[in-house]
C-alpha cells in the first residue's frame, strides 16, 4: 500500500484554501465523472481517485490529520484514536453529497488505513450502485442462434438468453446486475456491448449476410450446380449458364436473423468468383487453343 | 396509489438533499416528467435513473439545470453519434479483407 498524495490528484497546493480545492476538483472532476464518460473505466477510476482526495481535503478534520499524519500512516496508534473519533460522530454528523455513485470499496487501502470505513463522516443515504459497462464476444454463427451464455460479474455468474440477430455493437442493459447499491440502495445495472466481429467467409451488414462463392470455369460457362455452407445448413444454388465473374446473386431469406423476430430473416448475397484453371495439360491447352479461334 | 410505480416528489427530495424548487426546474426544461397522482407530484420509477443522475452532476459538479440541459443534449448527441459509428464500421468492415 503507498502514500497517496491528496494535493497531488486534485493539483493544489498544500496551502490550498477550501474554495480553491473545491474549485480544483469540479473542475477536473468534469472530466472524469461517470455520468459524462458511461464507457470510460479510466476516467471511473479517475474519478474515484479525485473523490478520494476531495473527500480528505475537504473535511478540515479529515484534511489535519491526514496533513500531520499522512506520510506516516503506518503508524497505526494515533489513527486509531482518530478512527475511533470519527465513529462516533458517524452517528450525529451530517454526510456529504459526493461520491453517491460509489461504495465504500471504491476507496484505496490507504484511505481505510488512515481514516477507517469510507462510512466515516459519508452519508447514510442510500445510494443506487455504480452501472457496469462490459463487453460479451459472440462468434458470427453464434449470434446466429437464440441461446444462452453465462459469464462472470465480481464473483457472480451472470445467465443470460441472447436472441438471435443480436447485433455488432448492440448494447442491451440487465437492470440491477451492476454495481451493489450503498446503505441497502438498489443495484447499479449492467450494460453489456456486443463484440461480432465478422468471419473470412461471411461478412453481415444489418440483417444481410455476404459471401463469396467460388466456382470453376467450366460450372460458369455451361452452368450447373454448386453447394453453399450457411450458418443454417448447405444450400443447392443453381449457377446459370455463362455467369461471369464477380455476378452478384441475392438469396432471399437466407440472410441473419432480424433480432426479437422470430421466423425474419435478411438476405444472403453471394459473389461467384471464377476460378480459372491452372496447370492445364497438352490436351486442355490445346483445346482452349481451338475454343480461341472458333470465338475469334 | 401504487408505491412501487410512484415516487412523491416531497419523497424524493428529502432522500437526496435537494430542493423541490431543483427538481420542478428539471421538469420545467424537459429533462424530467413529473405527474400528478392523487394530487401529488410524482416521478415514474422509470424517471429515477434519469433523475438520480442529473442530482449527481448538480451536486458534485455544481451544474446548474441550464447546464445539465447542455449536458443532457450533448450526451444525447454523443450516444447517437456512437450508433451512427458503430453502423459505418460495420459497414466498413464489409470491404475489409
Amino acid at each position: 500500500m503507498e502514500f497517496i498524495d491528496y494535493y497531488k490528484t486534485l493539483g493544489v497546493t498544500k496551502n490550498a484554501t477550501p474554495e480553491e480545492i473545491k474549485k480544483a476538483f469540479r473542475k477536473l472532476a468534469g472530466k472524469s465523472h461517470p455520468d459524462l464518460n458511461p464507457n470510460d473505466k479510466d476516467a471511473n477510476k479517475r474519478f474515484q481517485e479525485l473523490n478520494e482526495a476531495y473527500t480528505v481535503l475537504s473535511d478540515p478534520e479529515k484534511r489535519k490529520k491526514y496533513d500531520k499524519y499522512g506520510k506516516d500512516w503506518e503508524h497505526g496508534e494515533e489513527y486509531e484514536k482518530y478512527r475511533q473519533s470519527q465513529q462516533s460522530k458517524a452517528s450525529n454528523t451530517g454526510g456529504r453529497g459526493f461520491s453517491g455513485n460509489f461504495s465504500e470499496a471504491d476507496f484505496s487501502d490507504y484511505f481505510e488505513s488512515m481514516f477507517g470505513g469510507g462510512r466515516g463522516g459519508r452519508s447514510q443515504v442510500k445510494f443506487r450502485g455504480q452501472d457496469y459497462n462490459s463487453e460479451l464476444h459472440l462468434t458470427l454463427e453464434e449470434a446466429f442462434t437464440t441461446h444462452q451464455q453465462t459469464f462472470t460479474i465480481d464473483g457472480k455468474n451472470i445467465r443470460i438468453t441472447i436472441p438471435a440477430g443480436v447485433e455488432n455493437g448492440q448494447t442491451i442493459k440487465l437492470a440491477r446486475q451492476g454495481g451493489k447499491g450503498v446503505n441497502g440502495g438498489p443495484n447499479g445495472d449492467l450494460y453489456l456491448t456486443f463484440s461480432i466481429p465478422n468471419t473470412p467467409a461471411f461478412k453481415r451488414l444489418g440483417n444481410d449476410l455476404y459471401t463469396t462463392h467460388e466456382i470453376d470455369l467450366f460450372t460458369a460457362v455451361l452452368g450447373g450446380e454448386v453447394m453453399l455452407n450457411t450458418f443454417s445448413g448447405k444450400i443447392k444454388l443453381k449457377v446459370a449458364p455463362e455467369t461471369q465473374n464477380g455476378t452478384k446473386i441475392r438469396l432471399k431469406g437466407k440472410g441473419f436473423p432480424v433480432y426479437k423476430k422470430e421466423g425474419q430473416f435478411g438476405d444472403l448475397y453471394v459473389t461467384y468468383h471464377i476460378k480459372i484453371p491452372t496447370n492445364l495439360n497438352e490436351k486442355q491447352k490445346e483445346l482452349f487453343a481451338q475454343l480461341a479461334e472458333l470465338s475469334h | 396509489m401504487n408505491s412501487q410505480e410512484f415516487i412523491p416528489i416531497d419523497v424524493f427530495c428529502r432522500h437526496y438533499g435537494v430542493e423541490d424548487a431543483f427538481v420542478i426546474s428539471l421538469q420545467d426544461y424537459g429533462l424530467i416528467e413529473i405527474i400528478q397522482v392523487n394530487e401529488i407530484e410524482c416521478l415514474e420509477v422509470n424517471q429515477l435513473v434519469k433523475a438520480e443522475k442529473l442530482v449527481r452532476l448538480h451536486r458534485e459538479l455544481a451544474i446548474n439545470t441550464e447546464g445539465l440541459e447542455v449536458v443532457v443534449h450533448l450526451l444525447q448527441r454523443i450516444q447517437q453519434l456512437e450508433v451512427d459509428m458503430i453502423s459505418l464500421r460495420n459497414r466498413l468492415s464489409l470491404y475489409e479483407p
